[in-house]
């Protein structure tokens, strides 16, 4: 195949504990340290990996949002991305206008795989590839922990809750990761200042014909209701006796 | 007001308790009715089961050999074209819902709203962010149908006892033929499943080893648990991803849980918040998982495990 291309999203850093503004208004993000999606992160390692193996021309990571996505494309460029496209936009962007860009993108750039994270840690919404899958008229194959390509198929073993589900897909397709599909490399310093080389394009939300929506409006952030503490215990006797004084054994 | 549409999770034979529970989110929005949806190659015996739940105004059968396996790109040209006569369309928030209700949305043009944890008005709810360190209320507009997974772990199991009746649809859809289900290697050690478990013996990294990890599987089958994992104890390699208990892996909510050997971060934390008693055996005294445990033990676990599955003989 000729072309992997790879979602990126800017996120909060997995280490950050996020907290909630007082007057609910959203969570006090600014200056926070920001990152790749870990799960678009492991989309990337395995686009990578593809490209090794021999079995793709090139990767392209694309990401949609304000100017500072440049950083974690520049990143994606270091790790061994062939080529960058931001969409810039300062609005908000949902998952489903996410999708749309996507397949602007996919439109222009005519990839034979689109590779992004399960979910990203900001919103949780778990969403956006599954859209993009079905905007593009194409197979997905979500949470995803082996990949295995073969003459136009991809073979691809997927983390459900009853167990592992194999299922074969068509090229081209989505395939979103989950954790266990492969540990993301490290940057090298000498890549990061090769990465600086490499082609990064800007292309303005409006220019690929798509609008910024979300539909959603989040109203209210509050932090969750706290768990009252409990007891420390002296022994499992005592253990057992509270747990049974429950009915719970 | 309008109707509700429920997704129906089953494995062929087996209804999903998770449907149950998606029943109960729907009972909270007025509506004209809850329908649920059955996809199925032969979907009799599963339409019995959601037939017999409290609530269901009426199940679709919707049999095609088609429908064998839950592939989402299957199943939702099929509810979308089932999806006009709904004002809100509802799966549950496991990996069967999560991979198919996004695609539904898309073909309909509309967004979708996560893992509803609490309904505030027909088109207001409540759902967790940033791995649970933040809880937002979205809006959705009232004009444009409502796609939505639930968080099982919110709800209870809708009661027994109804008797709804039983259609037979047929939709003419045209369905692609460009997945294809290959095979399921399902978990088959015999232990409870860990999403619907009444008790849960979750294991950490300070397990050390997966041969040490055994000692939870010990404890586990000498409570009729099932077995989970701390999300460094999976990275570890102690255990499989499926084991995973937390934000990125299940979120569960048990009546016993046991945390050991388990310091606590925040995305394990958001997996478990419901659990009605935990229990927590660690010996960081400062542990966080002691901020939510109703029961602490301070100790070394090698030693305090054994000591425990004895005293259960």
């Amino acid at each position: 195949m000729q072309k992997v291309m790879v979602c990126l999203k800017r996120v909060v850093d997995f280490n950050v504990r996020v907290r909630v503004r007082p007057d609910g208004s959203g969570d006090a993000t600014d200056g926070v340290k920001m990152s790749i999606n870990p799960f678009d992160e492991i989309g990337l390692e395995e686009a990578l990996r593809i490209k090794e193996r021999g079995d793709a021309d090139e990767v392209v990571v694309v990401s949609i949002g304000p100017s500072d996505c440049q950083q974690q494309l520049r990143t994606g460029l270091a790790m061994g991305a062939d080529r960058a496209i931001l969409v810039e936009t300062s609005e908000t962007i949902d998952p489903l206008c996410s999708a749309r860009v996507f397949h602007a993108l996919i439109r222009r750039e005519q990839p034979g795989l689109v590779l992004m994270g399960k979910q990203a840690i900001d919103d949780d919404n778990n969403q956006t590839g599954q859209m993009l899958a079905a905007l593009w008229v194409r197979p997905q194959a979500t949470f995803a922990s082996e990949l295995v390509l073969s003459d136009g198929t991809a073979r691809v073993t997927r983390e459900v809750d009853a167990g592992l589900e194999t299922i074969d897909v068509e090229l081209p397709a989505v395939v979103t990761t989950d954790l266990r599909l492969n540990e993301p490399r490290y940057v090298k310093l000498p890549e990061i200042m090769k990465a600086k080389r490499k082609p990064l394009e800007t292309i303005g939300l409006g220019e690929l014909g798509v609008e910024a929506t979300a539909q959603h409006k989040f109203v209210n952030y509050e932090p969750p209701a706290p768990r009252a503490k409990g007891e420390q215990l002296a022994d499992v006797a005592e253990l057992i006796g509270k747990l049974k004084e429950k009915g719970l054994l | 007001m309008g109707r509700i549409l429920i997704v129906a999770e089953h494995d062929g034979s087996t209804l999903n308790a998770s449907t149950a529970k998606c029943i109960t989110c729907a009972e909270t929005i007025d509506n004209d009715g809850i329908d649920v949806v059955v996809f199925a190659s032969d979907g009799a015996a599963v339409c019995e089961q959601t037939s017999a739940l409290a609530g269901v105004s009426r199940v679709l059968r919707i049999d095609n050999a088609a429908n064998e396996h839950a592939l989402a790109a299957i199943l939702a040209p099929q509810i979308a074209a089932l999806a006009g006569d709904y004002s809100h369309v509802f799966g549950p928030s496991t990996t069967f819902g999560k991979d198919l209700m996004p695609r539904v949305a898309a073909l309909l043009g509309v967004g979708q709203v996560s893992d509803i944890m609490e309904v505030l008005d027909t088109h207001r709810f409540r759902r967790p962010i940033y791995a649970g360190n933040a809880i937002a209320t979205v809006d959705a507009p009232p004009d444009h149908i409502l796609i939505a997974t639930v968080r099982t772990a919110s709800y209870s199991a809708a009661a027994s006892g109804g008797s709804a009746e039983i259609e037979t649809r047929h939709l003419d859809v045209e369905l692609p033929d460009h997945t294809r289900f290959v095979k399921l290697d399902a978990d088959e050690t015999g232990r409870p499943d860990l999403q619907s478990a009444a008790r849960v013996v979750s294991g950490g990294r300070a397990l050390g080893s997966s041969a040490n990890f055994e000692l939870i599987f010990g404890l586990a089958e000498k409570l009729g648990a099932a077995v989970g994992a701390s999300r460094a104890a999976v990275d570890a390699g102690y255990v499989p991803n499926d084991l995973q208990v937390g934000q990125t892996g299940k979120i569960i909510a048990p009546d016993l849980y046991f945390a050991i050997g388990i310091s606590g971060a925040i995305q394990h934390l958001t997996g478990i918040k419901d659990a009605g008693t935990i229990v927590a055996i660690n010996k960081d005294p400062e542990a966080p998982i002691f901020e939510v445990a109703d029961y602490g033990l301070v100790g070394d676990l090698f030693q305090i495990v054994p000591e425990l599955e004895n005293a259960l003989d």
